[in-house]
């Protein structure tokens, strides 16, 4: 397999580097202090190539820590709000789109 | 039932031990994830979008009562409390933690249920007709030779390395429920003019980026040769199946592009090479596994007993009757498929509560057994007549009695964008729209039979070219969109979906599926020309006129 690393990074917008948490799988962020979090807010945005590619390199040296390490898109507001800048990473970041339970139960 | 032995429980208690340990190792840094990821795959374990997906293996859709509860116990102990049940008669749960998951199979394992092979390269999970070895008109039960090729294809070292995933099911009866058309290996038993019971063997079938329904390449194979049979058909298959192109990697590909004349005459080589083998079934083994298919002693019961005479009276109980009680080959009993489909809900979800529920009816009403069907509904296999009354108010007080079996409202979808990493676009709330569109009971029946099978992608786990109506969720600038097919199916007369017309968004799903129904009822020759009947006498284009013409 290509590691992620040897791929073309090609970014169109503001993004951030996410993958799945190794012991449990849960969404986690790369933040802005060499680490994870689960919370988007705390995710280091990139917005070129060279920093994107600086901050997946980093986020892939976690082997232990995380699975799966990928560049997404995310949208800013006010030039804080951080907000998933397509369906996939907005069902990721807030949960399925459906009732969990079978609605009769 | 089947009763596992002795080889079975240590051969899983040794696979847990092993994956527990590699769990330890993954956790503690010893493997990385590359290493690791073969071997959590091999135990069904995959990574999903917010978490790891643990698949676990329903040989043959059979489930005792103390399986089911204990699916249940997984379900709220290290899940959050519900299981999906697959088109592949599986079970997945879809928020296990990576260091919980060798509790879990240990707990599983207890009651001899596992995971292995329902992920990777290799032969996946025997699927069979959820009503096997109760059904009238059976040449045999069919789980008996599902059996025999479970223990032989179980960790069998050529077979783990496969240039792709390899899936079989088998039919004992006229009428296919196990789809075996579209599964890379499907057995159809019957037997010859002898009298001898053996299998009609189809290959190549499978759905995907590249659908094919299965060709006939031996219209009889001794049942004594069914192991050597299907091993000369896998030698073949992993000498010359493209190793070098995921896409064009399972056998189907294989059989289309050598013939499937050509691939037979290659099997037949490669079989008469073995000759008589160790593969070739005695007597005495086929009867040893056959001996442990035990069944319930059946009492002698009335066809039309009077509890059921008196509820006839009941229209709600009628309907639900109608659509989900089906003949059973001992008068007096019923087999009783249990809807997983409620309205609104998402298709083949059980909650933990209802499956305790159900293993609970199970040992009341059907000698503690349950089935899974491959539409994702649950069946319950033995249940006397006379309790069909009781068992449908205790399945209603559950949520399991919804009387759509069959039905427009009765629709496969796989997991889509909700929890699938692969997914284009979302299956399960378009399901749950379309269930509350078609909601109203009288207009399900006047509708009548219609299979809707929702894929969120292109590998079509939801079966979307077989359904009657096929959805296809496909991504177009970022947005979600939908292909619609009409006319498959997955039956003995099995064939895929054509294209209506072009893709559609998410929002407008439902009303074109609405349109196509409609078309349909104005197109129909009498009411009980079944939609995909219809489509067959007359094509796409009287459809494909209606539903777009104002679009
Ligand atoms: S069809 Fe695609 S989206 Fe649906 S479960 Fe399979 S891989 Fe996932």
């Amino acid at each position: 397999m290509t590691s992620p690393l040897e791929q073309k990074i090609r970014i169109t917008g503001p993004s951030i580097v996410t993958a799945n948490r190794t012991a449990d799988g849960a969404v986690i962020y790369r933040n802005r202090t060499n680490g994870w979090s689960t919370d988007l807010s705390h995710a280091a945005v990139v917005r070129n190539a060279d920093d994107a590619r600086a901050l997946l390199a980093e986020a892939a040296a976690d082997d232990v820590g995380a699975v799966g390490a990928y560049i997404a898109p995310v949208s800013v507001k006010d030039g804080e709000t951080i907000k998933p800048g397509n369906l996939r990473e907005h069902i990721r970041q807030r949960g399925v789109t459906i009732d969990l339970l079978p609605v009769s139960a | 039932m089947y009763a596992y032995d002795e080889l079975d429980r240590t051969l899983l208690n040794e696979r847990v031990a092993e994956f527990r340990d590699q769990v330890k190792r993954r956790l503690s840094g010893e493997l990385t994830e590359d290493e690791f990821k073969m071997l959590r795959l091999q135990n069904g374990v995959y990574l999903q979008l917010h978490a790891y997906m643990f698949r676990v293996a329903i040989p043959y859709g059979t489930l005792s009562s103390k399986q089911l509860r204990r699916l249940a116990h997984i379900a709220r102990k290290y899940d959050r409390g519900y299981g999906h049940f697959t088109t592949r008669q599986n079970i997945q749960y879809n928020w296990i933690k990576l260091a919980e998951l060798p509790d879990a199979l240990a707990d599983l394992a207890e009651v001899g249920i596992h995971s292995m092979q329902t992920s990777g390269n290799n032969t996946r999970n025997v699927t069979s007709d959820q009503w096997a070895g109760v059904v009238p008109g059976e040449v045999e039960d069919p789980r008996i030779w599902s059996e025999i090729l479970r223990q032989y294809t179980t960790l069998h070292p050529e077979f783990s390395f496969l240039p792709r995933k390899f899936k079989f099911a088998i039919t004992a009866s006229a009428h296919d429920r196990a789809a075996i058309k579209i599964h890379d290996i499907g057995l159809r038993l019957h037997r010859n003019a002898q009298g001898e019971v053996g299998f009609e063997v189809l290959v190549g079938g499978g759905l995907g980026r590249t659908p094919f329904i299965a060709k006939t390449i031996n219209p009889f194979v001794h049942g004594r040769d069914l192991l050597s049979y299907v091993e000369a058909i896998l030698r073949v298959y992993n000498r010359y199946g493209r190793r070098d192109n995921i896409y064009k990697a399972r056998i189907k590909i294989l059989v289309h592009e050598l013939g499937s004349e050509k691939f037979a005459a290659e099997v037949d080589k490669e079989w008469r090479a073995m000759g008589e083998t160790a593969l070739t079934l005695d007597d005495g083994v086929i009867e040893e596994i056959r001996s442990r298919f035990t069944y319930p002693a059946y009492e002698k019961l009335p066809h039309m007993p009077e509890e059921l005479k008196k509820a006839a009276a009941d229209p709600l109980f009628e309907r639900w009757r109608r659509n989900s009680v089906f003949t059973h080959k001992v008068q007096g009993y019923a087999i009783v498929t249990v809807s997983l489909k409620p309205v609104g809900a998402p298709p083949g979800d059980a909650t933990a509560e209802q499956m305790d529920a159900l293993a609970d009816l199970a040992d009341k009403y059907s000698f503690g057994e349950i089935r899974v069907g491959h539409e994702q509904n649950l069946a319950l296999p033995h249940v006397p007549k006379r309790d069909l009354p009781a068992l449908w108010k205790a399945l209603d007080e559950i949520g399991l009695a919804t009387p759509n079996v069959n039905l427009v409202s009765d629709i496969i979808a796989c997991p889509g964008l909700d929890y699938c990493s692969l997914a284009n676009a979302r299956s399960i709330p378009i399901a749950q729209e379309l269930t509350r569109r078609f909601a109203n009971p009288d207009t399900a029946e006047l509708i009548g039979r219609l299979h809707i099978n929702i894929s969120g992608c292109i590998n079509a786990c939801g079966h979307h070219h077989v359904g009657h109506i096929g959805i296809l969720g496909v991504e177009k600038n970022g947005e979600e969109f939908y292909q619609i097919t009409i006319g498959g199916r997955a039956d003995e007369n099995a064939e895929l979906g054509m294209l209506i017309g072009p893709a559609v968004p998410f929002g407008e799903v439902a009303d074109v599926i609405e349109d196509v129904v409609e078309a349909y009822l104005a197109l129909r020759e009498r009411p009980d020309e079944l939609f995909v009947d219809t489509v067959k006498r007359l094509g796409v284009q009287p459809f494909k006129e209606r539903v777009y013409a104002t679009r």
